[in-house]
């Protein structure tokens, strides 16, 4: 006699209940499709049961299980949880960490099917993006994140014992009003590893120790050399100058610092470069994680693994989620990630496997291959959001978004051109134009520190080179070169440079006196 | 794959980074809290709540583009353009960035819910009650633990680990323990040795120093000592407040209103700030009556106007109930300032009398919604004035409206230097 198994021993779970043996079940299963049938590759998993409040913290500290203190944290927290409250806004069903093992948070409140969505979504989809993406390869590092946000916290609570909360805040504050320019967008050669941050710091220390003597104080000056005849060339050169990334200047080159605030700043700008392939690869990222929560859970759903029920449970979400309204629509906030993500692994899909003439001949290369998933974990590791588009948009996409392009330039008064939309004319122009738009190269302002006065003054220059005609924002940018001005100590000099080279506008600052 | 179940956390993770974010917003907090409470029922002025902070101080800044400039936006859902159409700007846009619909949240302000805690720390900070002089210890003695030595006996929380790990040091040493390298070395030896005669000599010798080792213990019972803790009691300083209510039929429904809050304001700053303040609740039309809090607050009554009732009954509460030898007294009366012609003088005798007695006494006029409160004539207000004088701790305001309260308040109990006083 044979036993068949009945529809119901297969489910992973019936109804909306769950426990954490079905949590296990639904990750095994899940597990089985991503790595065998997607041929996914991911760091180990965590995942972690959390209540809506413990959401809501990990929103305020920017998802990470733990993190420094600082009074804007308090605002974040206090802002999400006004418009929470009101039932104004919804939290997100779960929050991923680029870490090894991969923590992913999964909120007490989900449904069994939300429970699977967020799974296959966090601990596979995004998982795996983290660990193949080049930009995350480069730029991250997994395994060292959490020990090095525990060493920060730590030693800026040191610091706040050593030198005040007050000294301290204020160091923060002004390195975070510069986090937007503390991350390096070129690699150099040496990576980062982050565990060897706090031996760094206890050697540093050691030999300090080890060097001191008293003595030294005593011993007479004698006439220090000018450095004043150094050209400007040299002089650059020897702080490595023109330097886009404003943090890093200050930490090395800063004169009035104390070691403590060179570490600050270390710190914060770590976490920056930490968080800076995020926001290139948002489209991506998300792309990734919806493309493949998708393909996971119709396989979970035609093997029976999961009930119609809850199948059309998933479809409802998984259609909020990839929601796109259009330009007019009451909801357009830009482009949703999720959405214009999903949509271009579809679509790569379909090139990849039913191919049509113009998909040839406008994506020779993979169309036609046959391999989808091949060619999509190619794409998911060598490709960042900018890139990604700019190659991958495809025409039916266009055509199918209906996308158009419009240039607003404030000197025609008659109004906005429509400069190109889904058409043979329109397809290359709106392609790059929104790959572009993905750009943070492009988005964010280009402001290097060009020179500073060593034998003068030491005012510090930076400039800004204007494009478009898109100034800085004043009322900000003023803080900013405020915070900027006092951790140089001197007066600090930005010159805006439009189109034709010449300098547009000027802003300084300088230091406050710190009343203690 | 492991899976953590966090929900059993501590709570209030963020708790701290929200404490430095009200400290940084005190001021503008306590603005907010103030203006908050205008427009309250009286029943709710203190819960807590939402209240709305200006952005300005608390901003974030980075260097980001602002508006203007050439901008270029692809958009989805193109319904009916073609290329080279020229859409007419929306009135009173010149160009530039759409504002993106999502970053609307919080421009014009901030909006923010305290929990009552916080509300009541953020309302009642730098108050006091002033000269609080009399220290007496109180019957129900208040006692703080204070660190006292170590002792041999207690409570295992309390161990005393470096003083126990220390004496167990120092006992090892003197009775020459053998320490554990010492056995190990030994047993190498042991191990190594080829000879058996020698060999049986040094596992002789091993057995003495295990055996040595075992009736010396590591640490012995001997050797624990405890945190000793001893109790020492705190003097606390007994205060009376004595709530003098006029309710008498010329006190309009705005005027009772505007008493309440001050002595609802009063009550909780007293019940909140100070563990043994007594309150005595006094309410009075033509003859007073002491009352328990809820009648003082809610209850109906009315009738004509004795001022000298409230005043006498304070005096005779204060001869029966606190001796003022001991008890710090305080008063302060509310009233429309209205009394009984004939009252005045007996009102002045009484005051005269009652106010050596006291360390401070507030009296607060209330007036109409739309009133003078920098100036007064009424019977009570021209008695009292006559009354005071640098040597006598009165203090008098008036008050119209409900936004007055609160600066009123503040301004009678803020903390001052002991010598200088309220002066009207």
């Amino acid at each position: 006699m044979t036993t068949t198994l009945r529809p119901k021993e297969l489910r992973l779970f019936e109804g909306a209940d769950w426990d954490f043996s079905t949590l296990q079940r639904i990750h095994d299963a899940c597990e089985e499709i991503a790595l065998g049938e997607l041929g996914l590759d991911v760091y180990p998993n965590q995942i972690e049961v959390i209540t809506s409040e413990q959401m809501l913290d990990a929103y305020s500290s920017t998802g990470m299980p733990l993190f420094y203190r600082h009074w804007s944290f308090g605002k974040h927290f206090a802002h999400h949880e006004t418009f929470y409250r009101r039932g104004m806004r919804d939290l997100a069903y779960e929050i991923v960490i680029n870490s090894s093992p991969c923590i992913s948070y999964l909120m007490e409140e989900n449904t069994a099917t939300m429970q699977t969505l967020v799974i296959a979504h966090a601990a596979f989809g995004h998982n795996h993006f983290f660990k193949n993406n080049y930009l995350f390869k480069l730029w991250t590092d997994a395994e060292g994140i959490l020990d090095y946000l525990d060493f920060a916290k730590g030693y800026i609570s040191r610091c706040e014992e050593r030198y005040g909360e007050v000294a301290v805040e204020r160091t923060l504050d002004a390195a975070h009003a510069l986090m937007s320019h503390g991350v390096h967008r070129y690699a150099g050669k040496n990576t980062l590893d982050l565990r060897q941050e706090e031996k760094r710091l206890q050697e540093r220390r050691a030999h300090e120790e080890q060097m001191f003597n008293d003595l030294w104080r005593t011993v007479p000056v004698g006439k220090t050399k000018k450095a004043g005849d150094l050209g400007l060339e040299k002089r650059r050169a020897a702080l490595g100058l023109p330097q886009d990334n404003i943090l890093y200047f200050l930490e090395k080159s800063a004169p009035r610092l104390q070691p403590w605030q060179r570490e600050i700043l270390r710190i914060v700008r770590h976490v920056a470069q930490y968080f800076h392939p995020q926001r290139q690869t948002k489209v991506m990222n998300e792309g990734t994680a919806t493309y493949v929560h998708y393909q996971i859970m119709n396989r979970l759903h035609a093997s029976g693994q999961i009930s119609d029920g809850n199948f059309l449970e998933f479809l409802k979400s998984h259609a909020n989620v990839v929601f796109q309204p259009n330009y007019d629509d009451r909801r357009f906030s830009g482009f949703n990630p999720y959405a214009l993500g999903f949509a271009m692994m579809q679509d790569i899909e379909r090139i990849v496997t039913k191919p049509t003439e113009e998909d040839r001949a406008w994506f020779p290369d993979i169309a036609g291959r046959g391999d989808a998933m091949g060619v999509l974990r190619d794409i998911w590791a060598n490709y960042r959001d900018e890139s990604f588009i700019s190659q991958f948009l495809s025409p039916n996409l266009i055509r199918q978004l209906r996308l158009f392009h419009l240039y607003d330039d404030p000197d025609q008064t008659e109004g906005v051109l429509v400069s190109a939309i889904h058409n043979e004319r329109g397809y290359l122009r709106i392609r790059r134009q929104l790959s572009r738009e993905y750009d943070i190269g492009w988005t964010d302002p280009a402001i290097d520190i060009v020179d500073v006065d060593l034998a003068g003054d030491r005012r510090l220059l930076l400039q800004h080179i204007v494009v478009n005609d898109c100034y800085l924002q004043e009322a900000d940018m003023k803080l900013v070169l405020q915070h900027l001005a006092d951790l140089w100590g001197y007066d600090v000099l930005l010159q805006e440079i439009d189109g034709s080279n010449v300098v547009a506008r000027e802003h300084t600052a300088s230091p406050r006196k710190i009343v203690q | 794959m492991h899976i953590v179940d966090r929900r059993l956390n501590p709570r209030g993770k963020s708790l701290e980074n929200r404490q430095r974010f009200l400290r940084r917003m005190k001021g503008a907090v306590q603005q907010a809290v103030k203006r908050s409470l205008q427009n309250r029922n009286i029943r709710d002025v203190l819960d807590g709540g939402e209240i709305s902070l200006p952005i300005d101080g608390m901003a974030e800044p980075s260097l980001r583009r602002g508006d203007g400039g050439i901008r270029d936006h692809i958009l989805p859902g193109n319904r009916a353009f073609v290329e080279g159409d020229i859409l007419p700007r929306p009135p009173g846009s010149r160009g530039g960035k759409p504002k993106d619909a999502g970053e609307g949240d919080g421009e014009d302000g901030f909006r923010f819910v305290l929990t009552r805690e916080e509300f009541l720390d953020v309302f009642l900070d730098d108050l006091e009650l002033p000269d609080l002089a009399k220290r007496r210890l109180a019957e129900t003695e208040e006692e703080t633990p204070f660190r006292a030595g170590y002792s041999v006996s207690g409570s295992p929380a309390n161990i005393a680990v470096g003083r126990t790990t220390r004496l167990a040091m120092m006992r090892r040493v003197a009775l020459h323990r053998p320490r554990r390298e010492e056995i190990e070395a030994l047993q190498r030896q042991i191990e190594e040795c080829e000879d058996d005669e020698s060999r049986l000599a040094l596992e002789a010798k091993l057995k003495s120093l295990t055996e040595k080792s075992r009736r010396i213990p590591y640490i012995d019972p001997l050797d624990v000592r405890y945190r000793r803790f001893e109790n020492e009691p705190k003097p606390v300083a007994k205060a009376v407040m004595f709530c003098l209510m006029d309710v008498s039929g010329s006190m309009s429904e705005h005027m009772k209103d505007l008493a309440k809050r001050f002595y609802l304001l009063l009550y909780l700053f007293l019940s909140r700030r100070y563990k043994k303040v007594e309150i005595v609740f006094i309410r009075h039309t033509d003859r007073a009556e002491e009352v328990d809090e809820e009648t003082f607050f809610y209850g109906p009554a009315t009738g004509g106007t004795l001022v000298s009732s409230a005043l006498a009954a304070m005096r005779a509460i204060i001869a029966a109930r606190f001796d003022p030898a001991e008890w710090n007294i305080y008063g302060a009366q509310a009233s429309d300032g209205d009394n009984a012609h004939s009252d005045g003088n007996l009102t002045g005798h009484l005051l005269q009398e009652i106010l050596p007695l006291c360390q401070y006494f507030a009296y607060i006029e209330v007036g109409e919604e739309g009133g003078d409160s920098s100036i007064s004539r009424s019977p009570l207000w021209l008695l009292y004035e006559g009354i005071r004088s640098d040597l006598l701790p009165l203090s008098m305001r008036k008050v119209c409206r409900r936004g007055e309260i609160f600066p009123v308040f503040h301004d009678l109990f803020q903390k001052r230097d002991a010598q200088s006083r309220v002066t009207p």
